[in-house]
């Protein structure tokens, strides 16, 4: 075998069934390449020992017919393992453990999935260039001190520098899309309700989801099918009947309708990201699909409306970190000191920023001018998609304004750090489907993704379509292998 | 005899009104908690009730107990209330020692229960005091200051429980009203199942809003809000206590600040909480995690399906059906292990008598021995034969007594005590006529007495042929037999 | 509208998050750039709007009353900063 840790998903799930590679050795390769890349700073916590001693359990008894035989995953740390340190990239959490394992992960596990480590991300899943760890910057594989994107950035990181066959974040606000463009990977965010949010970290609870990243869409496919799944310990999972996503995948999508939102083309877009999204017009066309014009016409106020609904439920969201029950505790006088000297050490600048911001937008006098109001503004984003969805299948846009950035080219200005997210927000505010494929590149050879968008619950047609588009673009991400 | 109600503070130049609202803190009965499947038993050691849902951990989520919903429709249909059949949960936001989430999953501008009412039986009348509203709410858990002289500890035991705040519109008038106040809420809830309202174990607790105005005012006063009092006398106490307050203030040419207090029931006064002024910005918001709850028809109509008899509408029947006195009906129907004792004793016997003996024999020996009814040593069933060997003549009141007192010791049957005690009435009219001549012939001078008009003797005469009957003899029987040979 | 000095103060305390004077200036500055851009909201009328309650289509499940009688206290407090095993402790409440 030339170089495992290069396969696919599926790949390496066909080696193990022929029993051509075992999972002792694909979990080996990985760990032996994530040993080599720690100047990528990809993960928080390895669970490499534990991983082989798993890997060699499965190889004494290997059940093929679980969806994941024996393959080492590394996931995101804003999910709860048992038993393993889970941080959220924030010194608040520094040494916590928990007991016990969120939904998600469980899933992998149950299907044969083995825990290969936690993967770094922004303090709280908060911001869009995993900046804000307090485990610090991760950087792109693409190029040296590129940002990875976030806040999945150790995910995307970790995923196109081949550490981790495939993997899973979270995405508030975009943070599994943007990294996925970032990176030249497949990111995929399911409908809001799909995969349970129990176990998982919160940051703003009626926007989080768990969702895939992967090297190709048929391996978002499957994973997808793994994780998406009714959870009764959340009261906002969904009870609907699931695709068998990566079975049902195909590359036939005549006759659907793919809707162009003219409010996407925002000022200033730069030149080559207009060109993708032509070249993205244009293999849906190739494909058969039909292209239809549409407005989504409240598209410009969905990033202000984000950065009030976010950051009030965050600040909530995050008044349990205060010293007591788990976690990072600075000594205190009495127990306001101790909460105020604990919390303001814990967590970072962006995470304090956000509390601030929500903390704001909900104190009596303005709760009205500007909670209130944003619920009403994602209102009518939530009608405009509605309204767009009686007529067209999906939605193609741009996944991100721009490729990767410098790390520390936007730290200062939190306002045009924000701006990252501007196609990816609408999205998670209307609770909808939407996955980012890798679509080209830009003058200076860094990634540029497009974004599908689909119906509620309709998973299935995005997957799809990105299929067809990616068979069409064949894109090639280039990673060198600086870092070793 | 006429008592009335009316309370009010007097000064040198004025008499105040006193006003008050309740805030009631009802812990609602169910088996496990309402976000989390903790159990909800009383007393178990400090934290082992308690969930990872309860103690807040990352990425832990609410799912709520139906009972719970049930239940507060329950007490919704007992306070008359409007059903909402679409509320909200929110997050009051706040830190606290033991409030692990650092906010309480509560309601706020949305409640499942609407506006009500409650009807107190005041010894002047009838009142009625208006229902605000009745909302869901989470209970915190407890903060132990006494164990350690540097720290405080947390137990979580409570932290998630059920409660129900019941809102009182500020109707109540005195420290006599809130007390039937109370007991009426009480009294509801436990017909319905859906509070033990016990208040030593902090089932039941008030918030209590007090505040002041010249007789004859119609704007309210300022008005300042007690928190936490969990005994009745303890809400009369504070009532009394803080209104004094206030009017002296007012009597000063003071004016009173809008605050929370505590009340000290060592020193019985109550003092400014400052200390949480500052943090008074509770940041109510829709609870994320949570959709708004939808009641539908179906469910509430199967609800009320399972709605007892109420107190109010029991006590209508005892007086329309058995001929009660009003004050004999409340009395009966005030707490539901009474009313439930009471109509299993009619069952088979004499209500005139059954209401006699319950709220005469039955009520002296409960109170001094200090029991609930529940626990009483006499078994209604054992209650009603007592009744019935009376009512039959088989036994005369006075032997019931007697009897009544072997009863209280281990719930000894009646009529097996009758039987080994020969204790059965002498009914014979031969034999009692025996005991009558015996009598007459052995004080012929007080029948003279008697016969030349002196008719107060009668007395004296059934007195001494009842010592002779040792007490069995039938009381109507020997007036009867008595009154003929005297008469004749 | 600006967010002033005073007004960071009060939101942290409320945050419990303590910031000296040079942090709540920068933050004072974040703030009101981030609010400005908040502020285009103000653009749309909204006044027939219902707000937004959830994206999830779906009704509030209601769990059955069963409780789960395992005592898992070692657990709970296994992560917590103090040492009993009994309690959470934390400083001494000032009332």
């Amino acid at each position: 075998m030339s170089d495992i840790t290069k396969l696919s998903l599926n790949e390496l799930i066909q080696n193990i069934r022929n029993k051509k590679l075992s999972s002792t050795e694909i979990t080996n390769s990985f760990i032996e390449r994530s040993e080599k890349s720690k100047k990528l700073n990809t993960y928080v916590t390895d669970n490499f020992s534990s991983a082989l001693e798993a890997a060699k359990i499965f190889d004494e008894k290997p059940n093929m017919d679980l969806k994941l035989p024996g393959i080492p995953i590394a996931v995101k740390d804003l999910f709860c393992t048992n038993g393993v340190r889970t941080t959220a990239g924030s010194n608040i959490l520094n040494n916590f453990i928990p007991p016990y394992e969120s939904t998600v992960t469980q899933s992998m596990w149950d299907e044969g999935a083995i825990l290969l480590g936690k993967l770094n991300c922004d303090e709280f899943a908060m911001g869009s260039s995993n900046e804000t760890s307090f485990f610090g910057n991760v950087q792109n594989p693409i190029g040296e001190n590129l940002v990875p994107g976030g806040s999945s950035g150790g995910s995307s990181a970790a995923l196109a520098a081949s550490l981790t066959p495939v993997t899973i974040g979270t995405d508030t606000g975009g943070s599994i899309r943007q990294p996925a463009s970032f990176t030249g990977t497949v990111g995929l965010k399911p409908t809001y309700g799909s995969c349970s949010r129990y176990g998982i970290v919160a940051f703003a609870s009626s926007l989080d989801q768990a969702g895939p990243m992967s090297q190709n869409v048929k391996d978002a496919a499957l994973l997808l099918e793994v994780i998406s799944k009714f959870d009764n310990k959340d009261s906002t999972s969904i009870d609907f009947k699931r695709n068998k996503y990566s079975s049902e995948l195909t590359n036939n999508i005549k006759g659907l309708k793919i809707g162009i939102p003219n409010e996407y083309r925002v000022e200033g877009m730069p030149k080559e990201i207009e060109d993708l999204w032509k070249k993205g017009i244009e293999i849906i066309k190739d494909c058969g699909a039909e292209i239809v014009d549409i407005s989504l016409p409240t598209t410009k106020y969905a990033l202000p409306t984000y950065y009030i609904v976010a950051p009030a439920e965050a600040s909530s969201n995050l008044a349990r970190y205060d010293g007591v029950k788990y976690g990072f505790r600075s000594e205190g006088e009495n127990l306001i000191d101790m909460y105020e000297k604990t919390r303001s050490e814990g967590f970072g600048e962006e995470v304090k920023r956000r509390i601030l911001i929500g903390t704001y937008v909900l104190s009596s006098g303005y709760y009205d001018a500007y909670y209130l109001k944003a619920q009403k503004v994602r209102q009518l984003i939530k009608n405009d998609f509605d309204n767009v969805y009686n007529n067209v299948d999906a939605i193609l846009t741009p996944s991100t304004p721009s490729s990767a950035f410098k790390i520390g080219e936007k730290t200062d200005d939190p306002v045009s750090m924000y701006l990252n997210d501007i196609f990816t927000v609408p999205v998670n505010l209307a609770g909808l489907p939407g996955i980012s494929i890798p679509a080209g590149v830009d003058d200076k050879g860094f990634p540029l993704g497009l974004q599908i968008i689909g119906k509620p619950f309709d998973e299935q047609t995005i997957l799809n379509i990105a299929y067809s588009m990616e068979e069409k673009i064949n894109f090639k991400n280039n990673i060198t292998d600086w870092w070793m | 005899m006429a008592k009335t109600n009316q309370f009010f503070i007097e000064r040198e130049q004025n008499k105040y009104e006193v006003v008050i609202g309740l805030e009631v803190h009802a812990q609602v009965t169910s088996d496990s908690k309402l976000f989390s499947s903790s159990p909800t038993k009383f007393g178990a050691e400090p934290n082992t009730q308690v969930s990872l849902v309860d103690a807040a951990f990352p990425g832990m989520l609410p799912v709520i107990n139906e009972f719970c919903v049930k239940q507060a429709i329950k007490t919704g249909i007992g306070l008359k209330a409007k059903i909402n059949k679409k509320s909200i949960f929110d997050r009051k936001n706040y830190f606290y020692a033991d409030l692990p989430q650092g906010y309480q999953i509560s309601q706020y501008k949305y409640p499942i229960i609407g506006e009500g009412k409650v009807i107190l039986d005041m010894t002047d009348g009838q009142k009625e005091i208006g229902i605000e509203r009745l909302h869901l709410e989470q209970d915190a858990g407890k903060s132990i200051h006494d164990i350690d002289p540097t720290n405080t500890f947390v137990d979580l035991n409570r932290s998630g429980v059920a409660l129900m705040e019941i809102v009182s519109k500020p109707d109540l008038r005195s420290p006599d009203e809130v007390n039937a106040y109370i007991k009426k809420l009480r009294s509801i809830m436990r017909y319905l199942g859906t509070c033990d309202g016990n208040m030593q174990e902090g089932s039941l607790r008030a918030d209590v809003n007090v505040s002041v105005r010249r007789q004859g005012d119609d704007n309210f006063g300022t008005r300042c809000e007690i928190k936490n009092v969990n005994s009745i006398k303890f809400m009369q106490m504070a009532i009394i206590y803080e209104a004094n307050r206030q009017v002296d203030l007012i009597e000063e040419g003071k004016s009173i600040d809008q605050e929370t207090r505590l009340f000290d029931t060592k020193k019985n006064e109550t003092r400014s909480m400052r200390s949480k002024e500052d943090a008074h910005d509770y940041r109510y918001f829709p609870d994320p995690d949570l959709l708004p709850l939808e009641i539908s028809d179906e469910f509430i109509s199967q609800i009320k399906d399972e709605i007892p008899e109420l107190p109010d509408e029991k006590k209508k029947r005892f007086i329309d059906k058995f001929n009660l006195s009003s004050y004999e009906a409340n009395i009966l129907v005030s707490d539901i292990d009474t009313s439930k004792y009471f109509e299993e004793v009619i069952k088979n016997s004499d209500v005139k008598l059954a209401t006699n003996w319950i709220t005469g024999e039955l009520f002296a020996v409960l109170n001094e021995k200090n029991l609930e009814i529940s626990e009483s040593p006499v078994s209604s069933n054992n209650l009603s034969k007592l009744i019935n060997l009376i009512k039959d003549g088989t036994i005369s009141g006075k032997i019931a007594k007697t009897i009544f007192e072997e009863m209280i010791e281990g719930d000894k049957d009646p009529q097996i005590i009758v039987d080994q005690k020969g204790l059965k009435q002498e009914s014979d009219p031969k034999a009692l006529e025996e005991l009558i001549n015996k009598v007459i012939k052995n004080n012929t001078s007080k029948v003279e007495e008697y016969k030349s008009g002196k008719e107060k003797l009668f007395g004296f005469f059934v007195g001494q042929v009842m010592k002779e009957s040792k007490g069995k003899g039938n009381p109507q029987l020997i007036n009867k037999i008595l009154k003929e040979k005297l008469n004749g | 509208m600006t967010i002033d000095l005073k007004t960071v103060k009060h939101i942290s305390k409320l945050a419990r998050i303590s910031t000296d004077e040079k942090k709540a200036n920068k933050l004072a500055n974040d703030l009101n750039s981030i609010f400005k851009f908040i502020e285009a909201l103000n653009e749309l009328d909204t006044e027939k709007v219902e707000p937004l309650t959830s994206v999830a289509d779906t009704k509030l499940r209601l769990r059955e009353d069963k409780f789960e009688a395992n005592n898992i206290r070692d657990k709970i407090l296994k992560n917590s900063p103090d040492e009993n095993k009994d309690y959470f402790v934390v400083p001494k409440v000032v009332e």
